[in-house]
């Protein structure tokens, strides 16, 4: 399989009065093609900073600090602004924003929005642009008069697909996908999901979808990396995580038993104590060792490596190394 | 049996539309109706969670204000420890919602980044005229943080709403509520702003401060999974009805309204295997508007089940189960198939 892109060693951190916050604090982390990566975490893990880091425009006041981002082989970090618009930016990666849908500009319809995407990037004939817009929309199943409609015009599942279209517009290989369904109702995300799966093997594409639902991960990520503090705790094939080997990290472990299973009651659902830790200045060693029940002295001390606990399955905790 | 806090019988809540500029000039013709809340009925017994299930624009929300009475209802009872609240006085509603307390969804927006957690709470005691001076309402406002293990309360009672987790923002929100010594509360969606880590935390507290104090919930969410788990009874609501009533486990392990049905196929459950697969949902399209709900059943359009006799009025009714079927004792639905459904 073809590597559409390869993290190397990435440290994106934000520059604050108060210090530098570390969001984005050491990920290797490979995307292959035809593949969904799935990035889970609490919020303040990381997870929108890794997307927009991947896109070359980390949020100010962040900054890289260290690595490289290789897209096709090609660090994208050094490149200059005008670089990244021309060849990546939407091109190659494009993201959906976390409530993306409610950030369409009331003012004007639909159409006219979805130009601006194209027009930005490509010199399109009007008549052409109306015709791909038109396409589009037919490719997330909506009808080509959304076109003339304003935002407010639109359900919640409408405004997203006219989202996911205009994402699509400038046939990018990698579709970085932040809560996309998050604010939806159930029945809605599931049309939106089967949508997704239905345009990545029309358009071969490769996706990192980003949530904090596990349930939601297990449908529709190959691959599973979990998140903490601004580092990979555990990364790791669908099948392990959510078959009956379960995750190796107890970060995992506990993320898991704390998500509310349909079909499985239970009399006490489990939490995990505690929140993430303030990433100006983390924890000593591992960093997830202040709310895990079953560190000891070395967590405390060094920082665990990513070490293979299975065929392509990795998790960072001294519990399970060997050396 | 159980005794009944509160009875719902026939609630309607429908809202005219604002007439707007065009109409007022004679352009175009008046909006219509929109009709929120369309005949619901249900009881609240005292000591249980009753669940609300629904999308967004089922009325679920409505309800809840409602039963509050932030909303005046446009038909039917409310009764509240069998006293109607339905024509309380501005008065009348003030003493009310001391009985009856809600917690909101959104934790930061719920409470003013100005005051300290002491002024959160003791703002309530001040609205009620409770406790002549500091000391004592202080003693209550201890007692109430102490209920929700926001300690030590002393400690707490002095920081800013901006100094707390999103959790430990609904443990206060959940004190102030506790604070007046109510009966009811009206939970809205009081987790789907936490982080999932914490919302099992939240729900643990909320239970156990329900079974410790005898109170009742009224819990409005759109999350089946965590509804199992926390309720006792669940009704679903669907364009401005219950279509279907019952105790939490019956719900899901035997729904029988066709709605229901693809509520539950539509969660996501965490296990491996269905990556490759595109969930087939049994319903269509999207919920119309509450302005112009379909005849007959409402679900109608969107049911892959509907046959001639659905869209014709009367629109069926909640009507109970029967109990030697095994799909559960007092297990209602409003289905006129529903025994003719594929089984999921």
């Amino acid at each position: 399989m073809e590597k559409l892109l390869d993290v190397q060693n990435l440290q994106m951190h934000y520059f604050t009065s108060k210090g530098a916050v570390r969001a984005i604090d050491g990920i290797d982390l490979t995307l292959m093609a035809g593949e969904t990566l799935g990035l889970v975490g609490e919020s303040g893990c990381g997870k929108t900073s890794l997307g927009s880091s991947i896109l070359r425009m980390p949020s100010p006041p962040g900054r890289y600090v260290s690595g490289k981002i290789l897209v096709e082989g090609r660090d994208i970090i050094p490149l200059s602004e005008k670089e990244v618009r021309k060849d990546i930016r939407w091109q190659k990666i494009a993201m959906v924003f976390q409530g993306a849908m409610n950030c369409l500009t009331p003012v004007y319809t639909i159409g006219k929005q979805m130009m601006e995407t194209l027009n930005v990037h490509k010199e399109v004939p009007k008549a052409e642009a109306e015709a791909l817009i038109k396409e589009y929309l037919g490719y997330v199943g909506l009808p080509a008069e959304v076109m003339t409609r304003y935002p407010h015009e639109l359900s919640g599942g409408m405004k997203q697909r006219a989202v996911i279209a205009t994402a699509l517009f400038l046939r990018p290989s990698v579709v970085i996908l932040d809560e996309p369904t998050t604010a939806l109702d159930v029945i809605v995300q599931a049309e939106i999901i089967n949508l997704l799966k239905k345009l990545k093997a029309q358009f071969n594409l490769s996706f990192i979808f980003i949530t904090h639902d596990l349930a939601l991960e297990a449908e529709v990520a190959d691959r599973i990396c979990v998140m903490y503090a601004g580092r990979i705790v555990e990364i790791g094939p669908n099948a392990d995580i959510f078959g009956k080997q379960g995750p190796a990290h107890p970060y995992t472990q506990r993320l898991l038993a704390a998500t509310p299973r349909l079909f499985k009651k239970v009399e006490k659902l489990q939490f995990i104590l505690g929140t993430p830790p303030d990433l100006i200045d983390p924890p000593k060693g591992c960093r997830f060792n202040p709310r895990c029940d079953r560190a000891f002295a070395r967590c405390h001390e060094e920082v665990p490596p990513l070490e293979e606990v299975e065929p392509g399955h990795f998790a960072a905790c001294w519990l399970n190394s060997h050396s | 049996m159980a005794e009944v806090l509160v009875h719902v019988e026939g609630l309607k809540k429908y809202f005219e539309p604002h007439q707007t500029l065009m109409q007022s000039i004679g352009s175009n013709k008046a909006g219509k109706v929109i009709k929120a809340v369309d005949s619901v009925s249900f009881d609240i017994m005292k000591g249980e969670i009753f669940g609300l299930i629904g999308e967004s624009g089922s009325g679920k929300t409505t309800t809840g204000k409602l039963v509050m009475r932030l909303l005046k209802p446009t038909a039917g009872l409310i009764q509240f420890d069998g006293e109607d609240v339905t024509k309380l006085d501005k008065e009348g509603v003030k003493e009310y919602r001391k009985k009856v307390q809600m917690i909101f969804q959104d934790p930061y927006a719920s409470m003013n980044p100005r005051f300290k957690i002491r002024d959160v709470l003791e703002e309530p005691l001040i609205i009620h005229k409770i406790g002549a001076a500091f000391e004592e309402r202080k003693k209550l406002i201890v007692k109430a943080l102490e209920e929700v293990k926001m300690m030590p309360a002393e400690e707490f009672m002095g920081r800013y709403p901006h100094m707390l987790s999103g959790g430990q923002r609904q443990r206060v929100a959940t004190a102030r509520t506790l604070i007046l010594n109510p009966k009811l509360l009206v939970a809205d969606e009081p987790v789907s702003m936490i982080d999932l880590s914490t919302r099992a935390e939240i729900l643990a507290m909320m239970k156990d401060v329900q079974e410790h104090l005898g109170l009742s919930y009224l819990y409005i969410t759109h999350d089946l999974s965590t509804a199992r788990y926390f309720t006792d009874r669940i009704a679903v609501m669907y364009l401005g009805r219950i279509v279907e009533m019952g105790k939490a486990d019956d719900i899901i392990d035997h729904p029988l309204h066709p709605y229901t049905q693809a509520l539950i196929q539509a969660v996501p459950e965490p296990e491996s295997g269905k990556v490759e697969t595109i969930k087939e949902l049994p319903i269509f399209g999207e919920i119309p508007s509450p302005a112009n709900i379909p005849s007959g059943c409402r679900f109608h359009p969107r049911c892959p089940y509907s046959a001639a006799e659905c869209s014709v009025d009367p629109e069926p009714e909640l009507t109970a189960v029967d109990a030697s079927t095994g799909l559960g004792v007092d297990h209602f639905h409003a289905c006129k198939r529903w025994d003719r459904l594929k089984k999921s």
